[in-house]
């Protein structure tokens, strides 16, 4: 089971349209993946909460379709 | 849908145990790197904690990630709360809140 990096992209910002992202194919197999999300949307909200966000994003395929995603988010350099 | 005798014992555990640590395989012999690297970071601070296996028991497998809406493994509760997954205890132990979290705690290396 695999899925594409503009698949992730696309469920990420879908759900939070003002994100900005950066992915990363760790290795290069579509299952293991690192994702770096920024977005205004986290801002008040707690590293478990603003990770679920991201697990909300990508409906149920972490842990299903693919295998390991690594998250990191953070807040706008204007919030930060 | 989980039975409630296994969110029960996940309840159970996480209460009776200051620190525990859901991961797969053990912590002398992890299964995944994630677990793993989390196994690491505990033994480093030299911080005692109850580590259950979820490949041994398909029902605490899924149970936890309902009971935390949390979709991957490992999982780290202390004092009943739930810390994160790798990411988040990577970070914060590298940020130096897990340590400063673990203190204002009380829990202190064996």
């Amino acid at each position: 089971m695999a899925i594409e990096a503009y698949e992730i992209q696309q469920l990420i910002q879908t759900a939070i349209p003002d994100a900005t992202l950066h992915i990363e194919d760790l290795a290069g197999d579509g299952d293991h993946y690192a994702v770096h999300v920024t977005s205004a949307t986290f801002v008040s909200k707690s590293r478990i909460q603003q990770h679920q966000m991201v697990y909300a994003a990508l409906k149920g395929r972490v842990g299903e379709q693919l295998h390991a995603l690594s998250i990191r988010t953070s807040l706008p350099p204007s919030y930060a | 849908m989980t039975d409630p005798v296994t969110l029960n014992q996940i309840q159970k555990d996480i209460t009776e145990n200051a620190i525990v640590l859901y991961m797969k395989g053990t912590p002398e012999a992890p299964q995944c790197g994630f677990s793993s690297l989390v196994v690491q970071i505990l033994s480093h601070l030299k911080i005692p904690f109850k580590a259950i296996n979820v490949l041994s028991d398909p029902n605490v497998r899924d149970g936890i990630k309902k009971f935390s809406n949390w979709p991957t493994i490992p999982q780290l509760y202390i004092h009943g709360e739930f810390i994160g997954g790798c990411d988040i205890v990577k970070e914060m132990y590298q940020c130096g809140e897990l340590q400063a979290l673990l203190k204002s705690k009380e829990i202190q290396a064996a």
